[in-house]
């Protein structure tokens, strides 16, 4: 009657072959790895080099102790994967891991301990952090449960969207905080369902991608300090720590507690394609939450430590991750997990892009050493799922290695540009001597990308790592005596400046220059060439209190407080018209570098530079001016921006149009709101055509396009 | 917990009342009181309100009975969801595919007021 019946064909493997510990079963296939439904049982393949045996523990869920245990038969092994097809079980009510034994003797790189058991690396869903915050009970020997996963959501007509790299707008989100404030209104808040109702506010603002802190399995609980000053628990609240790789945080799921996350996650992607908005994932593959020699044994440690860990000669592990172990990307085995684990997260989650976490240890070898040519990069960039799939590396690690503008690109690899957010934040709070490199970074980057095009650069000025925007024009130093460490922990390198007092003020003064400082910042990132990145709630001025650290605080300081989005109206407001503006005009899109070459339809260059006289830059030392025309294909108007980091004004002698154009204004970040900024199309003309007054630390945006008709003549 | 179905034929189609939980143990045998009655092509309603759970693989099988019915051009209708379960049908995005009793009433209203 209909394809269903179809699936009823009838298959010789679909018979056990053999008995073990009371079920029955057969030899598996090796591939792919990981627990498959398949006719009449669950195929378990799993993958250890040094293992001697290997057996399966099966528990009913939530169960502590395990309901069978059904060690490999020899015959089912290949190569060095375990496989084995289990009849009668019943997926959704079963909770599985391994029991691998093999040498224990860390200074050739082996922990094998058959007393633990062990999740599955490929494991689709994971069990025993269901419910974010619930404190897990640590008396129980296996704690991250392996689950069975059905992959057959429906998706309808929905795959990756394939936006243009150089037309993203991506928001930085954290998935609980940027909906768990009381404040949100939302049915179920701090999860996926949360944020899926927060949809349309993305949609208005004008975004176009989200880039999700990581969202793969991790335990919130495993922290082991607490506020020094409150006594209240901290906690692994960004989630860095991977526990699993291939399974969404149940935690992040309201439907979690009954193992439906990955729908969940799905429904929220689908719907985020449906409102044009992509999600391009963090993840973490320099390191797991094993940690080091004392570190906890969950998966990988236990099932073949020597290959997925780089590892000292003695046996120690390397740690160029800063958190205890470096994973062996470049190993042939390890690379191919990353290759399966992001194909996954594209074919089955329909994910856009990555984010890749000190993605400089991703070009390391087993010992460490950068390699020229990293084979795992260039399988990423070549991979046929992976085609369309934005890969986006923090180009630097812990170990020291810092690859911004060298990272291997294999004509793929976009960078979160670093440099950009130093120079950008170093000339707004008025440093010398920045001009000239404002400039590059402002143009795309064409000193790091120049083979690369400009959507290899996402320019950033914050991220979850460090101050908020509001923060970043709040405080002149960090203030971490939350995390309880003394001060100590979060960067000391912030290029921030507080405009006169450091935190809350009462000072009207303070307060205003702040709140331009803020809109000078987003006129210049809006109008940079390269991916604009934000960090969600800068829209806001969301404020960390100065804390530039809160990977464990899950609470006011890092959540999304949205009474902000009324209180701050007016900075929303001017974000979502920069945003818009920036989609309006497309030579601040432009994937090419600018030249500096004549147009010939307009008789301007592609980019111009101007100060206080047309054609004429300050790249003085103490200059803090400078402006830039830009005039490009696809678009007939000129964007001319003005940026003032003095603390004077100036007056500006604009460039002479090509006939029938004029110059209007869209934004000026000196004005009075609401004539700090206009809709894009709306610009008012200005009324002396040549000149311009900027005023002390501001910025201003010109449009040079033909002519309104008169509106009196209406 | 199982789950027990209850069949009804009335002038306007047939409704299926379910009673207990509908997980991967029940909802094999959901599935084969339904299809029948899908094949018999008049307009279906299942009744869920005294359903306490769904399950994932429950959730699986209304979709599948719906698709099921798209194919045969047969309506279907859930009638009485629970606010727990229409939440966790809601967050997974299972809702979106079925009309259910509530909405498909405010859409008759709706014709009515027209």
């Amino acid at each position: 009657m209909s394809e269903a019946s179809s699936d009823q064909v009838l298959r010789v493997d679909a018979y056990p072959t053999h008995e073990v510990g009371g079920y029955r079963v057969r030899a598996g296939k090796p591939f792919p790895f990981g627990a498959n439904v398949v006719p009449g049982g669950v195929s378990f393949s799993v993958f250890s080099d040094q293992a001697t045996s290997m057996t399966l523990v099966i528990f009913k869920r939530g169960e502590p102790e395990p309901m069978a245990e059904l060690e490999f038969p020899e015959e089912f092994r290949t190569g060095s994967v375990f496989a084995m097809t289990v009849f009668g079980l019943d997926h959704e009510n079963i909770e599985y891991g391994y029991r691998a034994d093999g040498p224990f003797d860390p200074a050739t790189g082996h922990r094998f301990d058959a007393r633990q058991v062990l999740s599955d690396p490929y494991a689709r869903l994971i069990a025993g952090r269901d419910v974010w915050g619930v404190e897990p009970d640590r008396s129980r020997g296996y704690q991250y449960r392996s689950r069975v996963c059905l992959q057959d959501f429906d998706w309808a007509d929905d795959t990756p969207l394939r936006i243009p790299a150089e037309d993203l707008v991506v928001y930085e989100a954290h998935v609980r905080g940027f909906t768990r404030h009381p404040s949100s209104g939302v049915t179920a808040p701090g999860t996926f369902a949360g944020l899926r109702e927060k949809i349309p506010y993305l949609k208005e603002l004008g975004v176009n991608c989200i880039e999700l802190l990581p969202v793969f399995e991790f335990d919130e609980s495993d922290n082991p300090r607490s506020n020094p000053e409150t006594g209240e628990k901290l906690y692994d609240y960004w989630g860095y720590n991977t526990v699993s790789f291939f399974a969404p945080k149940a935690g992040y799921a309201a439907t979690g507690r009954y193992g439906m996350q990955g729908d969940e996650f799905r429904t929220l992607i689908k719907d985020l394609h449906a409102a044009g908005i992509e999600v391009i994932l963090d993840v973490v593959f320099n390191h797991t939450a094993e940690g080091n020699e004392m570190g906890p044994t969950i998966s990988f440690k236990g099932l073949d430590n020597a290959t997925y860990y780089m590892l000292t000669p003695e046996g120690y592990y390397f740690n160029f991750s800063g958190t205890g172990n470096t994973v062996n990307c470049n190993h042939p085995v390890v690379r191919n997990f990353v290759l399966d684990c992001l194909r996954h997260w594209v074919a089955d989650y329909h994910i856009d892009g990555f984010r890749f976490d000190l993605a400089a240890i991703l070009g390391r070898s087993a010992d460490g050493t950068p390699l020229p040519n990293p084979p795992l990069l260039e399988l990423l960039a070549f991979d046929p799922v992976l085609r369309h799939t934005k890969l986006i590396a923090e180009a630097w690690d812990a170990g020291g290695l810092y690859e911004v503008g060298n990272f291997p690109a294999y004509g793929r690899w976009a960078e979160w540009n670093g440099k950009y957010r130093d120079t950008v934040r170093s000339f707004l709070k008025g440093d010398p001597g920045v001009t000239g490199e404002l400039a590059t970074r402002i143009a795309g980057s064409p000193d790091l990308y120049s083979t690369r095009g400009t959507s290899a650069s996402v320019n950033f000025l914050t991220a979850h790592d460090g101050f908020t925007l509001a923060d970043l024009v709040s405080y002149n130093d960090k203030h971490n005596e939350a995390n309880g460490e003394g001060n100590n922990d979060g960067g000391n390198d912030n290029a921030s400046w507080n405009c006169g007092a450091e935190g809350p003020t009462d000072d009207p003064e303070v307060s205003a220059l702040r709140l331009r400082q803020m809109k000078n910042a987003l006129a210049i990132l809006f109008t940079s060439q390269g991916i604009p990145m934000l960090l969600a709630g800068d829209e806001v001025a969301r404020t960390q209190q100065g804390n530039n650290n809160t990977y464990c605080q899950d609470n006011e300081l890092s959540w999304f407080d949205w009474d902000q989005v009324d209180e701050n109206a007016e900075l929303l407001r001017f974000t979502r018209e920069m945003i818009a503006f920036r989609k309006h005009h497309r030579e601040l899109r432009s994937t090419s570098h600018p030249t500096g070459r004549l147009r010939d339809s307009l008789g301007l260059p592609d980019i111009s530079w101007h100060g206080e006289r047309a054609w004429q830059p300050d790249w003085s030392a103490e200059s803090r001016l400078l402006a830039v025309a830009r005039c490009g294909v696809g678009d007939e108007d000129v964007v001319y921006v003005a940026m003032n980091s003095h603390w004077e004004p100036h007056d500006l002698e604009l460039p002479a149009l090509p006939g029938g154009r004029s110059w209007h204004l869209f934004a000026d970040t000196g004005a009075e709101a609401p004539y700090d900024i206009r809709t894009p199309g709306t610009e008012q003309e200005l009324d002396n055509a040549g000149k311009y007054l900027i005023g002390p630390r501001s910025v201003v945006i010109l449009v040079g396009r033909a002519n309104d008709p008169d509106p009196r003549d209406d | 917990m199982t789950l027990t179905v209850k069949e009804r034929r009335n002038k306007s189609g047939t409704v299926l009342v379910a009673t207990g939980e509908i997980n991967s143990e029940t909802s094999g045998a959901l599935l084969q009181a339904l299809l029948p009655l899908v094949r018999e092509g008049r307009p279906l309603r299942i009744d869920l309100t005294a359903v306490t759970y769904v399950s994932s693989a429950g959730l699986r099988t209304l979709l599948v009975v719906y698709r099921e019915a798209q194919h045969a051009g047969v309506a279907v209708t859930l009638y009485g969801v629970s606010e727990e379960v229409r939440f966790v049908m809601s967050a997974t995005g299972f809702l979106d595919f079925f009309e259910t009793g509530e909405a498909a009433a405010a859409a008759a209203r709706a014709k009515v007021a027209r």
